[in-house]
């Protein structure tokens, strides 16, 4: 309709106050959330999704702990690392959560590096946040062989509840698979940050549109998600 | 009515987003196979629905011909009753009903109705398709495993689920049907995700919410609703999947069976009926919020008259949508809880009846005085409105404790829940296949075998499920494959059964009349015109019908009004589309 004047969005929304006013902004035109890409707006919709994922594993796994008769394993001593000589409770989850969060820090200083359109740091903070992340799966799979070598197993284990193995190797496996999945995201960015692609307009080899430099924030969200969701599982498994 | 543009404004916003890239396909495969046009993506989630809905079908058939005929049919055995049983219901709600409102319409009507020219990710919504189509031959595959589909009862209550007794149980059945519905949340998330960001993110302007049609509302609310219902469901299949092939019991009780002590033990069954239904409940709505959006457009069009209340219309399908979350336990009743909680659901059970009961009287004072055309999709949309209150109305029985446990086992809940997610929805979705067919295709349905599949299927349905009803009050209990001789079950009740599977195959029946005409009609059907209805919402308004690629020729368009602008006092026609200017202001 190129005879119709345009004129500024304010004008289409008469004075309201109050609740109107919310409803008017939130229903308002063309996007609901201003300023926010579509891509933006996916990602933050899919992790409210998968956060319930997370929470239902989560609770099933309580339930499943709440309501057992057996007694449940205690976390600080399964959990220990004799180094050494001396025993450390909880030592590898703690390295295991400090790498985690570090890797949180250097994607954010990826996505402040992408808004300058700096190529060459952007990639390799986010080729350390893909490393912090691959040695935190390293000391997963080092944690699953140990306790595998102790007996745990999804179906039993030498010290209690034979769900304590089971939730375990469910809700650890789940996450790891998410990180896992993030770093391979995140090479892929990576090298496309690299390569320039971003600048140039390059398309993409699956959905030929060319990409855009919000791409890392949107990897940003998806890690960042990924880390405060291992916090819950660190609080409700390991220090519970 | 401050939000909702009853009249027309005449300003314009500015058009301040860069128009989105267009995937341009160069093939016929990339045209029509592997697509990336959400119109394409529609009508091949409509057609998969449709052909999958076809094995429930047939499924269905055989269920009554037990039932009515018990020992007649030597292949029907208990184990393959339960089979039949437990596929027709989670096609008909999960692979049918959902995919064909959300997938098929969804697809199809998201981008057109809000004047997009696709969805947000075309790419991803392609493997949406693919994945859901995965998920239907994984589902169709347990037909033919060693074994058979799974006989759990499509709710696969564990701990029978996947013990040897229950059909599939230690076979393939049970792991392809939760690999199977694995598959399908995974597609649907994808899917989903473009629904709701093309809803909120990807309108034309001047097309702000309070501005959608109905039909929008109704789908955009209930795909929220199912990206955050159907995560429960994918853990509750993934833990039974570790129960039944790691041998860990989230969900299985110490269990003895056939003389031996199995190794399961401490899991909770209870624990995945929760999960199960707070998937379960919330999916009831996913499946009726979007009948009750396009039947809303539906009744306004064919009555031409704007929908009463729409800010009403609006804000209790939001709210239904969030009630549906705090309900799931009324599907439990029977299996015991503190009465504390009993009240509590059941009071937010009936709390639903009240949003609910709003749109009803809407619908009623839509019609009211209205210049109502008695065509296809509106006998199909009164059809809906009167079965929908017949089976809402048992729903209030149901939802209380005391009259929900005597009645639990029985046909009443059978006939409760026919009537108001099977019989109901599937009418508007009968109906919105007449009333979109046009767009689709560019021909009418043929009308004469319309009225013969409407009349006979309408009238067939409560010829099925009100004697149902009765059946349950009598105690015929449901589940069984064969009742056999009971002191409280009369021989008349034997009767009634065979009648009902009578009328059941000729409902059945009718519905090939339907598949048939879908086909015939796509040749020797009547031209439509891109306008046949007079409709004003913006999919009836594209420059080409069929819709062509990018929907909308070299200009989007704009949207000056709201959605049901029927009949207004003073207008030339009796329909102003949403893009019509409003006339010159005096200067």
């Amino acid at each position: 309709m190129p005879d119709v004047a345009p004129a500024p969005a304010q004008d289409i929304a008469t004075e309201r106050t109050g609740w109107r006013a919310v409803v008017a902004d939130w229903s308002a035109d063309r996007r609901t959330f201003r300023g926010v890409s579509w891509g933006k707006a996916m990602m933050w919709i899919f992790l409210l999704s998968d956060t319930f994922i997370f929470s239902c594993f989560l609770i099933a796994y309580m339930t499943a702990r709440m309501s057992t008769t057996v007694p449940w394993p205690n976390a600080s001593e399964v959990f220990a690392l004799e180094i050494f000589g001396t025993n450390l409770p909880l030592i590898l989850i703690a390295i295991m959560t400090f790498v985690l969060i570090s890797s949180s820090g250097t994607m954010a200083m990826a996505v402040n590096f992408a808004y300058r359109r700096d190529r060459v740091k952007t990639a390799l903070l986010m080729l350390a946040t893909a490393l912090f992340g691959a040695a935190f799966v390293g000391m997963q799979a080092f944690e699953w062989t140990k306790l595998i070598h102790e007996g745990v197993r999804p179906w039993e284990n030498p010290w209690g509840a034979p769900q304590f193995g089971a939730a375990f190797f469910m809700i650890t496996g789940f996450h790891g698979t998410h990180v896992t999945i993030g770093v391979i995201f995140l090479l892929i960015i990576a090298r496309k940050v690299w390569r320039g692609d971003f600048d140039q307009g390059r398309k993409g080899f699956f959905t030929s549109r060319s990409g855009r430099w919000e791409i890392v924030e949107i990897t940003g969200l998806y890690w960042h998600f990924v880390d405060l969701v291992w916090v819950f599982i660190f609080a409700f498994f390991y220090l519970w | 009515m401050g939000d909702v543009a009853h009249t027309a404004g005449t300003a314009v916003p500015h058009d301040d987003i860069d128009g989105a890239e267009l995937y341009h396909p160069h093939s016929w495969l990339t045209k029509y196979v592997f697509s990336q046009d959400a119109k394409v993506i529609g009508v091949q989630y409509a057609l998969t629905a449709i052909a999958i809905g076809m094995v429930a079908l047939v499924l269905s058939w055989l269920m009554r011909l037990q039932l009515g005929f018990p020992g007649t049919f030597d292949f029907i055995d208990p184990a393959a009753y339960y089979q039949f049983i437990t596929m027709h219901g989670m096609i008909m709600v999960v692979y049918l009903l959902t995919a064909l409102f959300l997938g098929g319409f969804g697809n199809y009507l998201i981008p057109l109705m809000l004047g997009a020219r696709d969805m947000v990710f075309p790419y991803v919504n392609m493997l949406s398709y693919w994945i859901y189509l995965l998920a239907v031959l994984v589902l169709v595959a347990s037909f033919f495993a060693p074994g058979g589909p799974t006989g759990a009862g499509w709710t696969l209550y564990p701990p029978q689920a996947i013990l040897s007794g229950t059909p599939g149980g230690q076979d393939w059945g049970i792991i392809l049907m939760l690999l199977s519905l694995c598959l399908f949340i995974i597609g649907f998330t994808m899917g989903g995700l473009n629904y709701t960001v093309t809803v909120l993110q990807a309108r034309t302007r001047g097309m702000t919410l309070m501005r959608m049609p109905l039909t929008i509302w109704g789908i955009f609310t209930a795909t929220v609703m199912a990206l955050l219902a159907f995560p429960a469901l994918f853990v509750g299949a993934v833990m039974m999947l570790l129960d039944r092939l790691l041998g860990t019991s989230f969900f299985m009780p110490a269990l003895v069976e056939m003389g031996q002590q199995l190794s399961y033990g401490g899991g909770s069954p209870i624990l995945f009926q929760h999960l199960f239904w707070f998937f379960g409940h919330p999916e009831v709505y996913i499946v009726a919020l979007p009948a009750f959006g396009i039947v809303s457009d539906l009744i306004a069009t064919h009555a031409r008259r704007n929908i009463f209340g729409y800010r009403m219309m609006v804000w209790a399908i939001v709210i239904i949508g969030a009630l549906s979350f705090i309900v799931w336990a009324h599907h439990m009743y029977v299996s015991g809880m503190h009465p504390w909680f009993g009240f509590f659901f059941a009071t937010t059970t009936l709390i639903i009846a009240i949003p609910t009961a709003i749109k009803v009287y809407n619908w009623l004072l839509t019609l009211w005085r209205g210049n109502i055309h008695l065509n296809l999709p509106m006998l199909f949309a009164l059809g809906f409105i009167v079965t929908f209150v017949n089976g809402g109305l048992t729903g209030l029985f149901l939802g209380n404790v005391v009259v929900d446990v005597p009645l639990s086992d029985t046909m009443f809940v059978v006939a409760h829940f026919h009537m108001v997610m099977g019989v109901a929805p599937v009418m508007v979705i009968y109906g919105a296949l007449y009333h979109w067919y046009p767009k689709v295709t560019g021909r009418m349905l043929d009308d004469m075998m319309g009225k013969i599949h409407f009349w006979v299927t309408f009238l067939g349905a409560y010829l099925i499920f009100f004697p149902m009803h009765y059946l349950g009050l009598l105690g015929v209990p449901r589940r069984y494959h064969d009742i056999g001789q009971t002191s409280f079950v009369p021989d008349s009740a034997h009767t009634l059964n065979a009648f009902i599977s009578v009328v059941a195959l000729v409902v059945g029946a009718a519905q090939l009349l339907f598949l048939f005409n879908l086909f015939w009609s796509l040749r020797r059907g009547k031209e439509a015109g891109p306008n046949p209805w007079n409709a004003t919402t913006l999919e009836w308004q594209t420059p080409e019908t069929p819709p062509g690629h990018g929907n909308w020729g070299r200009e989007l368009p704009v949207v000056y009004r709201w959605a049901y602008d029927y009949s207004v006092p003073g207008a030339a026609r009796d329909f102003t589309p949403q893009n019509e200017p409003p006339p010159a202001a005096a200067p």
